[in-house]
């Protein structure tokens, strides 16, 4: 380990920006985007120095941490605030700053009409901070912080345009259901208390080998739950299309490329668990399985371009998700599938909003067509996105994506056949709806709102998507010319070298079956949208409503939870005011009737009062007698 | 004489130089008042400078005999407990001066009353945590009342005389069980050699198992109806809805806290035995009150009972920590009655100013403030945040260490609380989106944003919630000896990690 | 004579004195009635110090005729005073404190 003294820098720069622009109000009008952008740059080459730095050490020297502060301190619960940049998470500050910087230039010119930009870049900031802690910091607390933080800033971004109460009920939704994956990592960190006496991942991976198989797996699953949260797993996934409403730029940097990459960040980082618990891991991989179909699915009935996109993201992090699963083999293949998305996604995402941009803030897809003759730069770059997301070779999803097939083939038994068939079909959705999307926006007929004037965004817009195209093209290749990857972070995901050879089935068998099923997806596309009606059609299958609702699952949580919810608050008002209030007022109420019915004795008339005087005289007489006797 | 009698005195000099000042001079009335109040932070804070933290035993103790035939002793002292809370006092009392300028202008009596009163109070608010001694104690505990009363019933509004007399009652019938309960106390004392009141000596006694149960029983129902505890918090609405924001402010923020602060100072101290036997009891009760209160906040349409709904909630939290008695819990319930105090100054601040500029209380009222208000806004989300125990605020450190700590003794009660954050979301959510998101109404459009006072008022609570939150350290380092002391009279010690390390 | 039925008689009138109080409502009367109930006490009194052979009895039977004149005088004043207003001399009509 190596004793860094800028880690820091790292957050407190877009942090204090964040703040500074926050507060300095209409002031920081004038200078605030390119104020903010400056950090966001400044971050990524301190990012690129550190990374440097990092390839200059040798070994168990290439880590290094910093000590920042003391932050609680309570009995045996110490908690610093430490960071720590491994392998691991270099790649994640590299890739968060990199793209974040991009989409901070890509900003500039999409926000340039909004009046409230400054306070978009502040927000921008403040997600970069946020992120960078949650995958720098060196304990699980100092995660949890950048886990929040990140949800708030998601929060704020999505609900960047309030004023619409659609838009303000997505910000809530998504913060609401982040918050339930939130839940499972505050216990995932009060087991991991208990049974290690430490939060800090070096504490517990040391801890993890003497642990019970049960406390694993518990710690195992509240880090899943988390995990589906935040990367909008199964069955915490509705949200992930309503955040949409937020402005693109923020989808495509927050909702594509990062921050919904957390989850997979946090059961790599905590290999060391999920590896101990077959348990654990296989609660990963089912949830990876069902996410990456269910995504598919949903993508391939939206008509919005951005929710088509949300389901393909959720779709992807499924795999990703599905790969860490398949234990330590999976990590490296995870992280790399991470990092090509969110080249390819943040790409396409850019290209969607430049599309927007031109279209008058369509995002109907049936509203577009015949977009690569008046953009061809947008065509160009969001079409190389889309040849990687496919796994057309060489581009970049192809080296990461067979990798997770064949990965999730390998697994052995009837468990690598499911999975691998899963990741096989996904495969074959994903290449259905993505060249569905490309169809109807870019080939095929105008189908333009009359008052649409489309045109190629500014240079500001189309220099980061270009860059971003550049990744998707070479970003795989690089990454897996001779294990690059692989090998980076074998130190972090204890990666053993075993050989596949024993298989049954080839790495090449599987990469022409999965050429094969994603030519068939393309080539059913092609042919269902030669034409395309304006105007959705009602006379669907079942199927495809189901999709179009995001296959019931909000229709599912507003049954099971919401409405019940609101039934069991509506219930808990009227008792509290009518029972245990009530019991209060019952007592004012008992005394005043009983008072009033006392009252009646004090008549007023003199000989009333004599005779009780003389009755109390009698009893007390009486009582004497008695207790005498 | 201690520098703690001092800060009791100045306050009650503040009062009598306002009492003679001429009522027709609201503004001199009012500055002097803040001048006072800004003394007596000044004063506190040297105190807290010269405090030493390592020590675990009383400080700035005087002991001066009141009345001697029953050994009735005016003494104070403080520990690290008592310090944090007299400071969030003393720090609040000049911002609630400051926030709520106008509101004395509408009550029953003139401005100088109000000013006398809160002066008043805030001695009192001093005393309670400096007392060492039972009786000065619940002396104090019971005259704290009768400021409020006035401070409700003078100058709140709606059903204002309704609402300050069930806070009186309620508040009463809880004092006079700790009434009985000390006077048994005080007995136990003279037959085992020495009639004492003090509560250092009073913590050695000997009491039988039965005994201990009732006279816990009689202090702790009446710090559970101070707290609130579910289900003796329906006070608290009412209160809420009808007092001014400062007066609901000082009276959820510090007069609350002497429940909690009662429980460890008197419940744990000197009935041992009788914790352990109602400690499953209570920390049901504290889990209900963190879900409960929770789930009415959610349903609370006036946004005054709303926030004494979150109130509930989290002193269902700050409960748990103290009888779930490892010491992150108690530590974390130490933290978090200093953060709930500033977190609720906060929310009643900014939703005071809120109210008075729309002249309405309900939620559904308001509705695009962000785009008139927007520092307004920014203070009533921040405020809302701290609520909800956002990491970086420091009501997220002390709700952590509590869930951390008494998941470790009892796991079942730390799930069903960690539960309570997802609701926390909602309720805060709900709010700031029906308040501060959507199209502004044409009835809010001329809302105008916080003057330089407010902000001036709302800049020091939200930095505290903001330091507190990153370096919660000075804070922690003075708690840590309390928790220390009351763990080791308690005879518990903190649950060992299941892997050695 | 037996001493006891001294007693009887202070206690027959102490009850037709009470019984008086009670059931009539001529202000008059009913201070009549009084003056017997302290004449019954004081005839008890008496009695009392006959048995005892000392005169602490005696001397608080004088104490109780004292009293008794401070009253009449005190009473009927009062007496008078609401005959003048309400034209009556009954003791209902005095309810004043009922409401």
């Amino acid at each position: 380990m190596t004793t860094s003294t800028s880690l820091v820098y790292l957050i407190a720069l877009p942090l204090f920006s964040a703040g500074l622009l926050l507060l300095l109000g209409r002031i920081a009008d004038k200078w605030g985007h390119i104020f903010a952008t400056l950090v966001s740059a400044s971050v990524f080459v301190i990012g690129v120095m550190e990374f440097f730095a990092m390839q200059g050490r040798e070994g168990e020297a290439r880590a290094a941490t910093q000590k920042v502060f003391e932050w609680i301190s309570v009995g045996t619960f110490q908690v610093d605030a430490s960071l720590l940049l491994d392998q691991l998470s270099i790649c994640f500050v590299l890739l968060i700053s990199g793209v974040g910087t991009l989409i901070h230039i890509y900003s500039i010119a999409y926000m340039s009409h909004d009046r409230d930009r400054r306070r978009f870049f502040a927000y921008l900031n403040l997600f970069i901070a946020a992120m960078l802690l949650l995958v720098l910091g060196d304990s699980y607390l100092n995660l949890y912080v950048g886990w929040e933080g990140v949800g708030l800033a998601s929060y704020l971004l999505i609900g960047f345009w309030n004023q619409k109460p659609a838009y303000a009920t997505a910000a809530k939704k998504a913060f609401v259901a982040n918050r339930v994956g939130d839940v499972g990592l505050s216990l995932a960190i009060m087991i991991a208390f208990t049974q290690f006496g430490t939060v800090t991942f070096a504490g517990v991976k040391e801890g993890a080998s003497g642990a019970s198989a049960g406390a694993l797996t518990a710690i195992g699953a509240m880090l899943l739950l988390a995990a589906a949260g935040k990367s909008a797993q199964f069955p915490l996934q509705s949200w992930l299309g309503d955040a949409m409403a937020g402005p693109t730029p923020v989808s495509a940097l927050i909702h594509a490329a990062t921050m919904v990459t957390a989850g997979v960040y946090l059961i790599t980082r905590s290999n060391f668990i999920f590896d101990a618990s077959p348990t654990a891991q296989l609660m990963v991989v089912i949830v990876g399985a069902i996410t990456l179909l269910f995504g598919a699915l949903i993508g391939t009935a939206k008509d919005d371009i951005k929710k088509a996109l949300a389901a393909s993201t959720m779709s992807q992090i499924g795999y990703m998700i599905l790969a860490t699963g398949l234990g330590p083999v999976g990590y490296a293949f995870a992280i790399m599938h991470l990092i090509t998305h969110g080249f390819f996604k943040a790409g396409m995402f850019l290209g969607a909003g430049s599309v927007m941009h031109g279209m008058n803030d369509e995002v109907n897809m049936r509203r577009y067509g015949a977009i690569r003759k008046v953009m061809p730069i947008t065509a160009a770059t969001f079409g190389l996105g889309y040849l990687a997301i496919l796994g057309v070779p060489p581009f970049a999803g192809f080296y990461s994506k067979d990798k997770i097939i064949e990965t999730a083939f390998y697994a052995g038994g009837v468990e690598g056949i499911l999975l691998g068939g899963a990741t096989l079909f996904g495969a074959g959705i994903t290449a259905f709806y993505m060249t569905r999307v490309m169809v109807l926006t870019f080939a095929g007929t105008k189908r333009w709102d009359e008052n649409a004037h489309p045109h190629e965004s500014p240079f500001l817009m189309w220099a980061p998507m270009a860059v971003l195209a550049v990744g998707s093209v070479t970003s795989g290749f690089l990454l897996n010319s001779g294990n690059a990857l692989v090998n980076w972070l074998e130190p972090v995901v204890n990666e053993s070298h075993e050989h596949h050879s024993e298989h049954f089935l080839p790495p090449l068998a599987i990469s022409a079956m999965a050429l094969f099923v994603v030519a068939i997806g393309v080539a059913f596309a092609i042919l269902k949208y030669r034409s395309v009606p304006v105007v959705a059609p009602e006379n669907v299958t079942g199927f495809t409503k189901a999709a179009r609702k995001d296959l019931y699952q909000d229709s599912f949580n507003e049954a099971v939870f919401m409405r019940p919810g609101q039934k069991l608050t509506a219930g808990l008002v009227s008792t509290d005011y009518k029972v245990i209030d009530g019991l209060v007022r019952m007592v004012g109420w008992v005394i005043q009737i009983s008072a009033s019915s006392i009252r009646n004795i004090q008549s007023g008339y003199v000989r009333s009062y004599a005779l009780i005087m003389v009755l109390g005289v009698l009893a007390l007489v009486a009582a004497v007698w008695m207790v005498t006797l | 004489m201690s520098i703690l009698t001092s800060l009791q005195l100045l306050p009650l000099i503040g009062a009598l130089v306002v009492g003679i000042l001429p009522a027709s001079n609201a503004k001199l009335v009012k500055q002097v008042a803040l001048g006072f109040s800004l003394l007596v932070t000044l004063v506190s804070i040297v105190m807290a400078i010269s405090f030493d933290s390592g020590n675990s035993a009383l400080q700035f103790t005087e002991v001066r005999t009141w009345i001697s035939a029953f050994n009735i002793n005016y003494a104070v002292g403080i520990d690290g407990m008592a310090l944090v809370l007299i400071l969030m006092t003393t720090i609040l009392v000049p911002i609630v001066f400051l926030a709520g300028w106008n509101e004395s202008e509408n009550g029953r009596w003139n401005v100088k009353v109000f000013y006398i009163l809160l002066l008043i109070l805030e001695t009192m608010m001093i005393g309670v945590f400096a007392a060492t001694d039972v009786f000065l104690f619940y002396v104090i505990f019971e005259a704290m009342l009768l400021p409020v009363y006035f401070l409700i019933g003078g100058y709140g509004s709606g059903d204002r005389a309704a609402a300050a007399m069930k806070f009186l009652l309620y508040s009463l019938f809880g004092g006079l069980l700790m009434l009985a309960a000390v006077i048994g106390l005080y007995i136990i004392s003279t037959n085992q050699g020495g009639a004492t009141f003090d509560i250092a000596r009073l913590s050695e006694l000997t009491i039988d198992s039965a005994t201990q149960n009732w006279l816990f029983l009689g202090f702790f129902i009446a710090f559970a109806i101070k707290a609130p505890l579910w289900p003796f918090h329906t006070w608290l609405p009412t209160a809420a809805k009808s007092a001014t924001a400062g007066t609901s402010t000082l009276l959820l923020g510090v007069l609350d806290k002497v429940g909690t602060y009662g429980m460890i100072r008197f419940c744990m101290s000197f009935f041992p035995d009788a914790t352990k036997t109602m400690t499953p009891a209570i920390i049901t009760l504290a889990v209900i009150s963190i879900l409960y209160g929770a789930f009415l906040a959610i349903g609370q349409k006036d946004i005054n009972s709303l926030i004494a709904f979150t109130s509930i909630s989290h002193f269902g939290f700050i409960t748990l920590g103290i009888f779930a008695l490892t010491s992150q819990s108690l530590t974390g319930a130490i933290f978090y009655m200093v953060n709930h105090g500033f977190s609720t100054a906060a929310l009643f601040l900014t939703a005071g100013w809120m109210i008075k500029r729309r002249g309405s209380t309900q939620i559904a009222d308001f509705g695009g403030l962000q785009r008139v208000a927007p520092v307004l806004a920014w203070s009533f989300f921040l405020a809302g945040m701290s609520a909800l125990a956002l990491p970086g605020l420091s009501s997220f450190v002390s709700e952590f260490l509590v869930l951390v700590g008494s998941y470790a003794k009892y796991p079942v009660a730390a799930i069903l609380g960690t539960l309570g954050i997802i609701l926390a979301a909602l309720y805060v959510l709900l709010a700031v989106q029906r308040a501060l998101h959507g199209e502004t109404p044409a009835t809010s459009a001329g809302i105008s944003d916080l003057n330089l006072r407010e902000k001036i008022a709302i800049a020091p609570v939200i930095a505290v919630l903001v330091l507190l939150g990153f370096y919660p350290k000075p804070a922690l380092e003075v708690i840590n000896p309390t928790t220390k002391t009351v763990m080791i009279n308690a005879g518990v010690s903190d649950p060992v990690a299941k892997v050695a390390k | 004579m037996d001493i006891a039925n001294y007693i009887y008689l202070s206690a027959l009138l102490f009850t037709i004195g009470a019984i008086g109080v009670v059931v009539r409502r001529n202000a008059i009367v009913v201070f009549m009635c009084i003056e017997l109930m302290l004449n019954a006490a004081n005839l008890a009194f008496v009695t009392f110090s006959r048995v005892h052979g000392n005169l602490s009895g005696q001397v608080a039977s004088f104490f109780t005729m004292v009293v008794a004149a401070c009253e009449v005088v005190v009473g009927l004043a009062i007496i008078v005073t609401i005959y003048r207003s309400r034209r009556s001399a009954s003791v209902d009509d005095a309810s004043l404190l009922k409401r």
